[in-house]
């Protein structure tokens, strides 16, 4: 008989646990404070292009976002595959679009209803001719600052088709 | 009594399961969403003013997305210089009432008189691409800002876009805010951005 026994353990140990709550808690923070929770659930695409002279928009509450793109395709059947204007959940034809902006900034209260910032979502294939009416529209109703908004990124990437 | 003494534990274990559910569903409803761009007026009504051709940059993009600048073709690529250029030519003499000091250009006679009267006129066509529009925007604006960037260093030592970094930091005292703002308005006076955007006939 020897006098030293090696124990053997039968089973592999286990790996402590313990701490794993932890390190999802850790990544539950992070999601929670980088998540923006979406306002609009998108009806057209819209892949922003990039562009690196950006200024980040300030002030949420003076923003009305415009949305530009080809509708999905789901919509397609009924809409085709030109470009087309959605403000909130609703898609908006460019004859009724100063009439529908209007009515987004009456909701606004009074004192910021004179700095009020439209921010263009426009994807990238879109064609100017839509925008170019937007535009037009915009001056129409007097509201006169927009913001293109893109990613942050080389904007010469825009061009590769 | 021994209950009294001890305190019966909650058991811990489904933690990591309700934060799991918890991460998951942050997980699927994160969209990391874009708020920034790039600002810009558009003009009100106004009068029309005739402006003498040499201080106008006329840009225009086709619809196969290709530029032409002063007649000639060029690519986006050389954008930025060829803007930087024409603003920054200078062109009055030097008796002048608007001569630009502060201009490094060729002061070239046929190009802009000095870069307060130097407008950028941007066309497009209706089947222009919006990715190609930004492009430009996108060039035009990094003209200025890399001509007001200059004028910051020499007069300020700071780079003008540090300056409005500053500006719009929260954490700024509205004393620091006023001389700012006050720079910014110089700056932004010597290449102020007059672009116009034509409508096509």
């Amino acid at each position: 008989m020897s006098k030293f026994k090696f124990k053997k353990s039968k089973n592999t140990p286990e790996v402590s646990t313990a701490s794993l709550p932890d390190i999802v808690f850790m990544l539950l923070f992070f999601f929670m404070t980088v998540t923006v929770m979406k306002d609009d659930t998108l009806k057209v695409t819209n892949e922003l292009p990039n562009a690196s002279e950006i200024k980040k928009l300030e002030k949420k509450d003076r923003i009305i976002t415009v949305y530009i793109g080809k509708p999905e395709e789901r919509f397609q059947a009924m809409l085709g595959t030109e470009s087309k204007i959605q403000i909130d959940d609703k898609f908006v034809s460019i004859e009724n679009f100063g009439s529908v902006m209007l009515e987004k900034i009456s909701e606004k209260p009074k004192h910021i209803r004179p700095f009020v910032t439209v921010s263009l979502k426009v994807d990238k294939t879109a064609s100017m001719g839509l925008i170019s009416d937007v535009k037009e529209k915009l001056r129409n109703i007097n509201v006169l600052k927009i913001n293109y908004t893109t990613y942050e990124g080389d904007s010469f990437q825009n061009l590769l088709k | 009594m021994s209950s009294r003494e001890e305190v019966p534990k909650v058991n811990a274990g489904s933690m990591a399961d309700i934060a799991f559910l918890l991460l998951i569903f942050f997980l699927v409803t994160t969209s990391i969403e874009t708020d920034a761009g790039i600002n810009r007026m558009l003009p009100g009504d106004g009068e029309s003013v005739v402006i003498p051709q040499r201080n106008i940059l006329p840009i225009l993009i086709n619809g196969n997305d290709e530029l032409m600048v002063d007649g000639e073709v060029i690519e986006i690529k050389d954008l930025k210089e060829l803007t930087i250029a024409f603003l920054d030519n200078g062109g009055e003499v030097p008796e002048g009432r608007n001569y630009c000091e502060y201009c490094q250009g060729a002061r070239d006679v046929l190009s802009s008189d000095n870069p307060e009267e130097a407008i950028v006129s941007l066309m497009n066509n209706r089947e222009t691409s919006y990715g190609a529009y930004i492009t430009v925007q996108n060039e035009l604006a990094a003209a200025y800002s890399t001509l007001r960037n200059r004028e910051a260093q020499r007069l300020f030592k700071t780079d003008f876009t540090s300056l409005e970094e500053r500006y719009l930091n929260e954490e700024t005292s509205a004393a620091e805010k006023i001389k700012l703002k006050e720079k910014i308005k110089m700056i932004q006076g010597l290449y102020p951005m007059k672009l116009s955007e034509a409508e096509r006939n």
